[in-house]
């Protein structure tokens, strides 16, 4: 197994990273994929939360690097799916704990053991985020249909083009079907102009998110969710796979009205 | 820039964090010792220095550069960083617990100016990206883009700006005050749009966009079709 390093990424805080990492997280390991995911935001670590993992931390990303303790010994195995590892951060330390270098060395002795290593990293542009995207093959840059969150993105992609990363690849999250058919919301194909780079994929809004981010499950355990199952697509790209985009129309659409005729229940 | 040596293969400069100290091509074995020996002819002035030494493309073990750090600190010169394009020196480095990076690196990139010797007057960089945000472009002479101008971007240029992309970031054309420069672009809704320090003030626009060039007239900034009249 040589493990193939993807960093996720925004600029902005809150346009739905480490919710990202969770759930690509979730939908490799139940397609049996061995992942690991590394949450790369020193001091204030979500992951875990998320990852539902909180309670069984003993020794983080810090204790590693400055060799407290073996990488095994950090290493959190998800209870529900065996092949699903999460390397958390430290809570009580700062981004300067870690260097790029040190990220690099730790993803080369995880390599081997490994189908992806999943880096969540924090928001903005300094230290953190250079600890993040030093170690990656792909830098998936995660953004909201908004004009600031763009702006912050554009600024991302032209970071990692410049750290020779490029090109990024793109996932657009909380996608609002019904905003964007009433010309209320920015809709994929004015992101893509401004952006410019590769779609790995759209996200719909769905409070399902919320919940089971809450529950500490996340919604691609479930694939029968709107945003679940778009998290399964993602992945099935990641993975080489030649997968259409989701029909974005609202469910009210007169396919979907006569579709739902015959299928009781609906989707 | 002081250079202490003719021979320009290594330099040393003032930086934020110390001196920073540059190594030049060649054989790594003759660099040391000229380095070495600079460190010696120059030990009192040195002394107390925090030194960031930049290896270019050397690739040195721990042993050499342990060696190197307790020469000089025997001087009382600390090497507390080595910068260098080499993956394992740069390990190296940080086995020895010396930082690769100065604190604020770099993020611009290069544009290196086209030879304009057989044109006299009229200089110009050529850039084929897209400029996204936070990128920005100051040149003294015309400025011609390939990609687009986003939103965050910024052009400061003395001449003229040809844009072969959509422009929604800033433009500043003719600073500070040459009144002969334009601005043209395939689509042209920017940010701030700024000739010769008159700033254009958009008005409502109407119908699709189309290629468009800025210009100054009586003192104004006009925006006009951008076509070729015969």
């Amino acid at each position: 197994m040589t493990a193939r390093v993807i960093t996720f990424s925004s600029g902005k805080g809150g346009v739905g990273k480490t919710t990202t990492t969770a759930n690509l997280a979730v939908a490799l390991a139940s397609a049996n994929h061995k992942v690991v995911c590394i949450d790369a935001d020193i001091g204030l670590r979500n992951l875990d939360v998320v990852l539902g993992l909180e309670n069984r931390i003993v020794y983080d990303l810090v204790d590693v690097i400055e060799g407290r303790c073996r990488i095994r010994q950090a290493m959190i195995r998800d209870k529900r799916y065996e092949n699903l590892f999460l390397i958390p951060a430290a809570q009580t330390r700062d981004k300067t704990a870690v260097s790029p270098s040190d990220m690099v060395r730790l993803c080369n002795e995880l390599r081997p053991d490994f189908d992806w290593i999943l880096i969540d990293s924090p928001a903005g542009i300094e230290r953190g985020f250079r600890n993040a995207i030093a170690p990656a093959d792909i830098v998936v840059v995660v953004t909201n249909p908004e004009v600031s969150a763009l702006r912050d993105a554009d600024r991302v992609i032209g970071l990692v083009e410049a750290e020779e990363k490029g090109p990024a690849r793109l996932v657009i999250n909380r996608l609002n079907s019904v905003m964007v058919k009433r010309g209320e919301m920015l809709d994929t194909n004015d992101v893509l102009e401004l952006l410019a780079i590769e779609l790995l994929g759209i996200v719909p809004e769905d409070e399902q998110v919320i919940i089971s981010t809450n529950r500490g499950q996340p919604v691609a355990m479930d694939e029968k969710t709107k945003a679940g199952k778009a998290f399964h697509n993602i992945a099935r790209r990641l993975n080489g796979e030649n997968v259409p985009f989701l029909p974005l129309g609202d469910d009210n659409n007169i396919f979907n009205k006569i579709g739902k005729m015959f299928k009781p229940g609906g989707n | 820039m002081m250079n202490f040596n003719e021979n320009k293969s290594i330099q040393i400069k003032g930086i934020n964090e110390g001196l920073l100290i540059t190594m030049g091509e060649g054989n790594w074995v003759d660099l040391e010792k000229e380095l070495l020996a600079i460190l010696e002819e120059k030990a009192k002035f040195f002394n107390g220095a925090k030194i960031a030494l930049d290896v270019g493309g050397h690739v040195l073990r721990a042993a050499d550069l342990g060696m190197l750090r307790d020469r000089f600190s025997d001087k009382g010169i600390t090497i507390w960083a080595v910068l260098g394009s080499s993956p394992s020196t740069e390990m190296n480095a940080q086995m020895l617990g010396m930082a690769t990076r100065l604190s604020a690196p770099a993020h611009e990139r290069k544009i290196h100016s086209i030879n304009t010797d057989n044109i006299p007057g009229e200089e110009a960089i050529f850039i084929h990206r897209t400029l996204r945000s936070g990128f920005k472009v100051d040149y003294d002479g015309h400025v011609v883009v390939l990609g687009d101008v986003n939103p965050g971007a910024e052009i400061y240029a003395s001449g003229s700006v040809v844009i072969w992309g959509r422009v929604r970031g800033s433009i500043l054309a003719g600073m500070p005050e040459n009144h002969a420069a334009s601005v043209c672009a395939l689509e042209l809704t920017p940010t701030l749009l700024r000739i010769a320090g008159v700033t254009y003030l958009p008005s409502k626009r109407k119908g699709k966009n189309q290629p468009e060039m800025a210009r100054i007239e009586n003192g104004q900034v006009v925006v006009e079709s951008w076509k070729i009249k015969s």
